[in-house]
């Protein structure tokens, strides 16, 4: 046991730690304070705590814990809310009270909770790593399926069903004379990627519901995203927005140095909205880490690798998971005051030198593989990030460290927030590296899925041109055609691109759907052009009755919406601008 | 002398002073953050505060600087604890200092308990999402940026526009719609000059609302490092209403700007590494302890809302302070210096400004069923006269349609009869509703596109003379 020799903020030096090793967890001062060690030198440790260190006094006592920081992982995490160092806030809201007091621990899975475990191999069965020997019916949407840990091996010499705690055993290992136990829990230290057998290349769409992502920008599962934008441009509910309607089994939310109100909002509404698929509460395929931006700066460091944790051990049984962190910015900012603390010599802005490396270890971590162990089985980790840069300044060095790593960058637009038009995605700024590999999946919906993107972002940028010559000369001087493109691009932003997450039938809309949407004005565009070369002019069209009867087509509730298209579409085949 | 036991807490072994900071032998028990004395040879006390504790030194910051003091004749004295400030149910009604002693010339608080001015961070897993609509009486809040109970919801000024005003008009008017329950108010002035804090005091005085209020007042002549406290005492006095006591409570915090710079200039003496602009670069985290002690707790009465007021420095809402705020706090009221020229109070900038909990708070039950469409069509009703406005004076309002002028007009009547109101002036949320359906009834009806058909028919005004059809267009 070792003494507290000095504090300064979040950072404690302890002597006589001999014996101690690096990211070792300690308890810290006579509160017990959580903290971990990031670096050793003779007998003294220096220690990050992750709970607020005003009141400590030197000599007080440091124990360790033999241990460094493991993730549990088991049976109760979906569903559960956790904050930075996976401490169950809901338990501590039963045992403590509203307030987060100071030195409190916590167990991550319910050790008291009977899980009713399926095997699904047999007695005299060999299994190795990573192998399934069978389930446990989490939630109503996910079957938690048992692996056998990593560096364990052997046969089965007993294995039942029945009801069993996360720490009973449910099947008995033996390998070269030694018995092993299995249990439901099994840990994994957070800072260490879990293992898989071969890595892929991203090729399926992750079906978001939201329109300009599904279409324009598409995201694969697998995949790594950034969503960069300035404060009010929306970032949050865009990320909501995917933890909701995202078609991925499990997703995580991490709530990084956010609003503790925000959280509160998405803790409720997940308690109430149902999955799109299923029509079960998104609840069930939920994990929550909540880290509000009042809580101790340094859990949020880990905060962010415990969820990824999470992630790799759900797309490890088979599963495609997301997992989205608000806000990226805030965990750098974590590391810079550690860093400053530690006396490092500072790279860009006060950041880390590392800063960079740093968020390559945690956006890495995505990938879509094929896991280890039997049955043969693929699973996804997608990572969506947000990055929240001072003054909207996407110069500085978080948002270009993360641009280095991630393939999607969907750049928020404090102009398009201040003209209301949400999601806020710019769409000449934002790219996707997986629209090539993604147009096999799309073209199983329809075969000219290219052909509609390029001409809807070809159109765009020739808005985004005519608008500076507007702006000279006024809309009234431009030739017809030019005009008529100004309406088509107006049309794809106000009736495609512009879609509320408060709506009840636009806050989702599913791939099938959001392709006829823009094929519709796609063709009226098409149907326009025709009509304008026959001396009609611009501004007839734009009065005509369709139109608003396109503008309505993203409330159309799903079941009307089929016979509302084919009645649209066999007007503009008849007589479209009268 | 003193007893035995103050002997053992202080220490005269003083071995540098530099910029801001002692470097003292270590005293054992001494804690990190705590607050002690400095007393100089020449008698006076100077407050200081524990930055960094080791075995053999400890290194205090003392505010108000180190002239003075000398190594032989200063000692430094702890006293074992962080700040705290004594409360109970009398604070109501009563002026602090940045300290927290009382300054309106009455007694003394008998505390029922002390809270260390820090609070503790509420479980998010406790928290309950704010919904309930808060009527201040203002238009350009009330239509399009509505305030809900346990929200945060800054006010960006700049210097000589009325932000003052405007908070001291929401602090007499805010009310929650169809209860004639008042808010307790608590008042924090940080830095602000003798003048300001006079001017909300006696505003508060009378309307008669002094007696539900607690004001905790450091002026621009107080010691800077009460700048830092001030919020905090005002905080903690503001969540034992709500909690404690069940009260609704609203919480005016002027002037964020001065807060910032405090805490720059006493970062600055750390020989910190500074951040953007100078500023500590966890100033983001250092704003975040304050702002997120608004909220609501599930299964407690009570509330605490949050209005910070800061002046953007040259008008700029990249500066660190309104950057780190507007990422913080949930929306922002803008103010312009546009409008201001043009004589409209409250100059509130639509555009700019934005509450991201409105949408809980307004339709069927808070307010009215048509709010949200309404606001929906103003602002775009009102986005396309500010552009056809800037297009104009390129090319001339000659080349515009008549649609185009008669949307001209509408945006001015709504700078000049929705936004622009008397000081004195409460309107309910129905009456802002009717004055923005008014101004719709100038447009062609088939520009409504964003309002439901229903509520056309239930709240559009019959026949207005002046109203203009797309065939005239």
């Amino acid at each position: 046991m070792g003494k507290i020799w000095k504090i300064s903020g979040p950072v404690v030096i302890a002597e006589d730690m001999r014996g101690s090793q690096v990211y070792e967890v300690v308890d810290v001062g006579d509160e017990r304070l959580s903290g971990e060690i990031i670096g050793l030198e003779r007998d003294k440790a220096v220690i990050q705590v992750y709970e607020d260190t005003v009141g400590l006094r030197v000599g007080e006592p440091v124990t360790g814990t033999g241990e460094i920081l493991m993730v549990e992982l088991g049976p109760g995490l979906v569903g559960n809310i956790y904050d930075g160092v996976q401490r169950s806030l809901v338990t501590m809201m039963d045992d403590i009270g509203d307030f987060l007091v100071r030195g409190v621990r916590t167990d991550a899975l319910d050790r008291k909770k009977k899980w009713h475990f399926t095997p699904s191999v047999k007695t005299g069965d060999m299994v190795q790593e990573g192998d399934i020997i069978g389930n446990v019916p989490e939630t109503g949407l996910i079957e938690h399926r048992i692996m056998v840990p990593i560096g364990t091996q052997g046969t089965i010499l007993e294995i039942s069903e029945g009801e069993f705690t996360i720490e009973e055993t449910v099947a008995l290992l033996e390998h070269e004379g030694a018995k092993k136990p299995l249990t439901l829990m099994q840990k994994w230290p957070a800072r260490k990627p879990r293992l898989y057998k071969q890595r892929f290349v991203p090729e399926d769409l992750l079906v978001t519901g939201t329109r300009i992502i599904d279409y324009l920008f598409p995201l694969a599962l697998g995949g790594k995203a950034a969503i960069p934008g300035g404060f009010g441009t929306g970032k949050t509910v865009c990320l909501q927005q995917m933890a909701r309607w995202s078609q991925t089994q499990l997703n995580i939310y991490v709530g990084c140095g956010e609003r503790g109100n925000e959280m509160a909002d998405v803790l409720h509404s997940f308690k109430k909205l149902k999955d799109p698929a299923t029509g079960r509460l998104l609840q069930e395929k939920e994990i929550f880490i909540a880290n509000t931006s009042n809580m101790p700066v340094v859990a949020r460091e880990i905060s962010i690798f415990i969820g990824i944790t999470m992630a790799e051990y759900f797309r490890d049984m088979g599963y495609d998971v997301l997992l989205v962190a608000d806000s990226t910015s805030r965990w750098a900012e974590a590391m810079r005051e550690i860093g400053a603390r530690l006396e490092e010599t500072p790279g860009e802005e006060g950041f880390p030198t590392y800063l960079g490396s740093r968020l390559s270890a945690f956006y890495e971590r995505s990938g879509r593989v094929t896991c280890i162990g039997k049955p043969e089985r693929m699973g996804s980790a997608t990572v969506i990030g947000s990055v929240s840069p001072p003054g909207a300044d996407f110069s500085e060095p978080v948002t270009q460290a993360t641009l280095r790593i991630v393939d999607v960058l969907y750049s928020l637009d404090v102009a398009l927030a201040n003209k209301r038009h949400f999601p806020t995605i710019n769409w000449l700024q934002s790219y996707s590296l997986y629209a090539d590999s993604v147009d096999k999946w799309w073209n199983r919906i329809s075969p000219d899925y290219n052909e509609i993107r390029d001409k809807a972002l070809i159109t765009l940028q020739h808005e985004a041109e005519l608008e500076e010559i507007v702006r000279l000369v006024g809309p009234e001087a431009l030739p017809e055609d030019d005009k008529l493109v100004l309406l088509a691009a107006r049309m794809i932003r106000e009736d495609f691109l512009m879609q509320s997450a408060y709506h009840p039938v636009d806050t989702y809309t599913e791939p099938k759907r959001t392709h006829l949407m823009l094929s519709t004005i796609m063709k009226l565009y098409g149907l326009a052009k025709e009509a304008t070369e026959s001396g009609m002019l611009v501004n007839e069209i734009s009065s005509s009755k369709i139109l608003p009867r396109i503008s309505r087509m993203k409330d159309i509730p799903n079941e009307e919406f089929d016979d509302y298209m084919k009645q649209l579409w066999s007007d503009m085949d008849k007589n479209p601008f009268v | 002398m003193d007893s035995l036991q103050l002997f053992t807490r202080q220490t005269k072994a003083i071995s540098t002073a530099r910029r801001s900071l002692l470097v003292i032998e270590s005293i054992p028990g001494i804690r990190y953050n705590e607050i002690v004395d400095v007393q100089l040879g020449t008698g006076e006390t100077r407050i200081g505060q524990v930055i960094e504790v080791g075995k053999e030194t400890t290194v205090v910051q003392v505010f108000g600087g180190v002239s003075e003091v000398d190594l032989l004749n200063s000692r430094v004295r702890y006293k074992g604890e962080t700040l705290k400030l004594p409360v109970s149910g009398d604070i109501m009604g009563r002026l602090f200092d940045g300290s927290g002693n009382p300054i309106d010339g009455g007694p003394p608080i008998v505390a029922d308990t002390y809270l260390d001015i820090n609070g503790v961070p509420a479980n998010p897993a406790s928290r309950m999402p704010p919904a309930e609509f808060i009527e201040t009486g203002i238009s350009a809040i009330d239509g399009l940026n509505v305030l809900v109970r346990g929200q945060k919801l800054p006010i960006f000024s700049g210097s000589g526009l009325p932000h003052n005003k405007i908070a001291a008009q929401i602090l007499r008017q805010a009310s929650l719609k169809g209860k004639s329950e008042e808010f307790a108010i608590v008042f924090g002035a940080i830095g602000v000059s003798y003048d300001d804090a006079g001017y909300c005091i006696s505003n508060l005085e009378e309307t008669g609302a002094l007696s539900r209020t607690v004001a905790f007042i450091n002026t621009a002549s107080s010691p800077v490092i009460e700048r830092l406290s001030t919020p905090r005492l005002a905080l903690t006095a503001a969540e034992y209403l709500a909690w404690e006591h069940d009260m609704h409570v609203l919480v005016i915090l002027t002037d964020i700007t001065n807060y910032c710079d405090a805490l720059r200039e006493l970062a600055a003496m750390r020989g910190e590494i500074p951040s953007r602009r100078g500023y500590p670069g966890y100033m983001y985290t250092d704003l975040a302890s304050l702002y997120e002690r608004a909220g609501r707790i599930s299964g407690k009465e009570g509330s605490v809302t949050i209005i910070p007021i800061l002046t953007m420095p040259d008008d700029d809402i990249t500066h660190p302070i309104a950057d780190l705020t507007g990422y913080i706090t949930e929306g922002q009221i803008v103010l312009s210096r546009a409008l201001e020229r043009k004589r409209i109070y409250p100059p509130i900038d639509v555009f700019l400004s934005l509450s991201r909990m409105m949408k809980e708070g307004i339709g069927e039950g808070n307010t009215r069923e048509d709010h949200n469409n309404v606001f929906m069509q103003s602002y775009a009703v009102y986005a396309e006269g500010n552009y056809l406005r800037e297009i104009s004076t390129v090319i001339g309002s000659e080349a515009l349609s008549d649609r185009d002028r008669v949307y001209l007009s509408a945006s001015d009547r709504f700078e000049e009869e929705f936004i622009s109101q008397a000081e004195n002036n409460r309107r309910t949320v129905e009456e802002t509703l009717e004055l923005a359906w008014n101004i719709f009834s100038m447009l062609p009806r088939e520009d409504l596109k964003l309002i439901q058909e229903e509520y056309i028919k239930k709240y559009l005004p019959e026949a207005p003379e002046n109203r203009v059809t797309t065939e005239t267009g």
